[in-house]
């Protein structure tokens, strides 16, 4: 297949070798699980249980929201000890509301679904059975995957692409899921594509994972229509969604649109393999990958892990820390967000934990920007960050704006490559918060002025009625004097009377 | 660990200002080496006086400005700044040469600015075209090469009198650059086969085994600097191309049309300071666009400018107006030579959608 080139991006020691190439070991549940309510983007979910409750393993614990939320499902038995806010797996460190679940000895499973067969599937099925299983994005996103099954009623769509890039360094949750679940991914792509109406399926897998290559080829090639393997160029960001289409496809989407608008949808590998699970077994989403490395982790690893199980107890399932990381991350080093401390729980969209070492997180403070356009050669966006960045310095967001600061996938690459350590990406995500603020101010200040026209010509009608109504009352009046007198009615409408009538009520003054 | 304040990356390619300075001055060393070995103890002299210059200018330039001192003296802009001055200066210059130009350098040509990075146009250079014009008798009073072990060489003491004392070089010594020699000979009226009668054999260009400046007499030593700092990556290959390509060009069509009166493309690359100016001057991040395409209309511009100087004006020299001209330019290219945008058209306007089926 004919592949197009990706603007700058970055080649990277990919650090993926401590945990590649090892079977994914299977973390039994912990005597506790703490499960957010909120795992997704979106609204979070509501509690179906109240302390007290005990569950089987599956079992509903919270639905979703709304169009935009997913529910959340027990990851083992056990009864529920508290929903209450605790510190969320987020860098701000801020409580959220979450479901404490004490598990019990034994494997008491809540009875599965009924499998839902694609070929056979009522338009929209397929969507509502990820939807229930609680399915969202796994490469990393937590977009609620059902929502992305549904673009095919609102674009029109002809290819699902499978997102195995996994192109940060350290991770190597999907590598290892494919190389050993290859046929539950591949049949979940399929079921994808029937979800969303496509006929064409690729896997996009990086050169540097061939035996990942090799299991889904195999795996493909056992089906008589299945889906195209793809190696990729190793170049990051290759795993960013525009920028995997734009490589598979040549299709450049519009800024500001979503892929499908090219016709495109792409989802991760794990998310296929939890499809496939929700779909052909009726099982929901309860339990994911992790890539669990870094240089202070005594034996990285690649662990399936239930769903709440607390960072410390996964550290510690890997054989614990050897030394005080300097940042310890939830996700890939270039796109991850640092953890305020070891006890959050895991999430859906983790698909790392990374301890790592000062001498691999390479922090330094900044030093002044020499203008060395390293930022500009890899953008691989082709955005001027060095620019964006003084404008935004100056608060001149209108600037960056221009200059296409939402266009920023914030993929880090910038910032990797300045010599003066300037942390470009967090100035990148600064002013996308505030201008997306002040889209909501000017809309805002839009309705205001709509409504202070309204107003304004509603007194203006009302003060012409006004107006009006005393003109007829004088005309009245006047008729009423002229048939007095005998004489003949004013003609009626006529502009030039208007003005003397008018005049003349004015100064009757009333 | 530390509180979770930043955002990512939490990885980072491990460059830093500090390590690519230090890489452009080991790309320096076998260039400035030579220099300083032809040119003996005057040279070395004049090379020490002026580094340490630029270092003690940055330092009260940093004091003045409220900044850290030693943090923003290890930036080594400023050393390199004064570094790449001595190294255009005649070898025989006197201290105050140095000094006054490392001054100019640091403190108008970068510390006026705002200091590292805020400059428009490159220290250097600011500096050695102040000097030219100001200073035009020692600035071109060029020496023949006496290398040091030579009996002919200044003694330690006597290089003393020369740099710091006033002493005028022995006139013997004193001669012209190849360039000015050139110069004179065809603004003489002599034809370039006649006037190449009075510079040296191109191979004597590329060794530098001839009168110039102190360290850019090599050029065959500053383009294998060059080398090393594009295969380590310090710069990218861009504007050295472009610049080098350019004045090679242009000079071969005029030698083409006419050989008599233009000299050949190789005589304009190993003469003067060439080398030293596409891949240590015209490279300088501060002073140069910032995006690929910028790159090469500001090595072609810097090069086209250096030929009309040189071949139509009166200074043989035409690099310093080069460079500075296009480093005003700097800011205009920047903008025009933005790169698209994904998602949109040239224009900035997002691509219209509906591309798929
Ligand atoms: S990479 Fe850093 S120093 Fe270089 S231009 Fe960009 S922001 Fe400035
Ligand atoms: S973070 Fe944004 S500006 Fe920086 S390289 Fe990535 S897309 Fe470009």
């Amino acid at each position: 297949m004919k592949l197009f080139s990706l603007r700058g991006g970055l080649s990277l020691a990919g650090h993926k070798g401590g945990t590649a190439g090892r079977p994914i070991r299977v973390m039994p549940a912990p005597p506790v699980l703490h499960l957010p309510l909120r795992q997704h983007a979106g609204d979070p979910a509501k509690p179906v249980v109240a302390e007290g409750d005990t569950v089987r393993r599956g079992e509903r614990l919270a639905e979703s929201a709304g169009p935009l939320s997913a529910p959340l499902h027990a990851p083992a038995a056990g009864r529920v000890t508290a929903v209450r806010p605790e510190t969320a797996p987020h860098p701000s460190g801020l409580p959220a509301e979450t479901v404490v679940l004490e598990t019990a000895a034994g494997d008491d499973e809540a009875p599965l679904a009924p499998p839902v067969e694609p070929e056979a599937a009522a338009p929209g099925e397929i969507a509502a059975r990820v939807g229930d299983a609680g399915i969202v994005g796994l490469g990393g996103g937590a977009f609620p995957a059902a929502v992305k099954l549904d673009l095919g009623h609102h674009y029109a769509l002809d290819t699902l692409v499978i997102n195995g890039a996994e192109c940060e360094p350290y991770l190597t949750a999907d590598d290892q899921l494919m190389r050993e679940k290859a046929p539950a991914v591949v049949d979940g792509a399929r079921v994808m594509a029937a979800a969303l109406g496509v006929g064409r399926v690729v896997v996009g897998i990086e050169a540097n994972k061939p035996r990942a290559l090799e299991a889904m080829r195999t795996a493909a090639g056992r089906l008589p229509d299945g889906p195209a393997v793809v190696a990729l160029p190793v170049r990051y960001p290759m795993g960013s969604e525009r920028h995997l289409v734009q490589v598979l496809t040549g299709r450049e989407t519009p800024s500001g649109r979503l892929t499908a608008e090219v016709g495109v949808v792409v989802h991760n590998a794990g998310t296929a393999r939890a499809v496939h699970d929700a779909v052909r077994q009726g099982r929901p989403l309860t339990h994911r990958v992790v890539t669990v490395s870094g240089g202070a982790v005594r034996r990285p690893a690649n662990v399936m892990v239930p769903l709440g199980t607390r960072v410390r107890d996964l550290v510690a399932f890997c054989g614990g820390l050897r030394a005080d990381p300097a940042r310890l991350l939830a996700g890939g080093p270039f796109t991850g967000n640092p953890l305020p401390g070891l006890d959050v729980p895991v999430v859906k969209g983790f698909n790392g934990i990374l301890a790592l070492t000062a001498d691999e997180a390479r922090e330094r403070p900044a030093q002044p920007c020499i203008r060395c356009g390293a930022c500009v050669e890899v953008c691989p966006c082709g955005l001027v960050p060095v620019e964006m960045m003084a404008h935004i310095r100056k608060e001149e967001l209108d600037d960056a704006d221009t200059l296409g600061v939402r266009d920023c996938v914030r993929c880090g690459s910038c910032a990797y490559a300045c010599p003066s350590h300037i942390p470009l990406v967090q100035y990148f995500a600064y002013a996308q918060g505030r201008l997306r603020g002040l889209d909501v101010e000017r809309r805002n200040q839009d309705l205001q002025r709509v409504a202070a026209r309204e107003r304004q010509e509603r007194m203006a009608r009302l003060e012409r009625e006004r107006q009006e109504k005393k003109a007829r009352q004088a005309r009245r009046r006047q008729q009423q004097d002229a048939e007095q007198q005998g004489g003949e009615a004013p003609r009626k409408a006529d502009p030039a009377a208007a003005g003397p009538v008018a005049d003349q009520g004015s100064r009757t003054g009333s | 660990m530390r509180t979770p304040t930043r955002s990512a990356p939490f990885t980072h390619a491990g460059t830093s200002l500090g390590r690519i300075m230090g890489q452009v001055m080991v790309a320096l060393v076998p260039a400035t080496a030579f220099g300083l070995l032809q040119f003996g103890w005057p040279a070395v002299f004049l090379f020490a006086t002026t580094v340490a210059a630029a270092a003690a200018f940055d330092a009260l330039g940093l004091y003045l400005a409220g900044r850290p001192v030693a943090d923003g003296l290890a930036d080594g802009t400023a050393v390199l700044a004064g570094w790449i001055l001595a190294l255009t200066l005649p070898p025989w210059a006197p201290w105050w040469i140095g000094v006054t130009g490392a001054g100019i350098a640091v403190l108008v040509g970068k510390h006026v600015y705002g200091g590292t990075g805020q400059n428009i146009f490159n220290p250097a250079m600011v500096a050695r075209v102040a000097l030219l014009v100001s200073f035009p008798v020692p600035m071109t009073t060029y020496i023949a090469p006496v290398p040091l072990w030579e009996a002919a060489a200044p003694g330690f003491v006597e290089a003393l009198a020369i740099t710091f004392g006033g002493a005028q070089p022995v006139d013997a010594l004193t001669v012209a650059s190849p360039l000015d020699a050139l110069s004179t000979a065809l603004h003489g009226g002599a034809a370039v086969p006649q006037a190449r009668d009075a510079v040296p054999a191109l191979k004597a260009l590329l060794t530098g085994t001839v009168p110039g400046s102190l360290g850019e007499t090599s050029a065959g030593l500053v383009l294998a600097g060059g080398l090393f700092m594009l295969a380590v990556r310090t710069i990218s290959w861009p504007i050295p191309v472009a610049f080098l390509g350019t004045l090679f060009g242009l000079a071969e069509v005029f030698h083409q049309i006419d050989p008599m009166h233009y000299p050949t493309g190789l005589f304009h690359l190993s003469a003067g300071s060439v080398m030293l100016a596409a891949f240590f001057v015209a490279t300088d991040p501060v002073t140069s666009p910032v995006s690929r395409t910028g790159h090469l209309i500001f090595g072609a511009g810097a090069a086209a400018i250096t030929f009309l100087i040189r071949t139509w004006a009166g200074y043989p020299e035409g690099l310093g107006f080069g460079i500075l001209l296009m480093n005003a330019a700097t800011p205009l290219i920047d903008r025009w030579a933005r790169p698209r945008i994904m998602g949109r058209d040239r224009n900035g306007r997002p691509l219209a959608g509906g591309g798929g089926p």
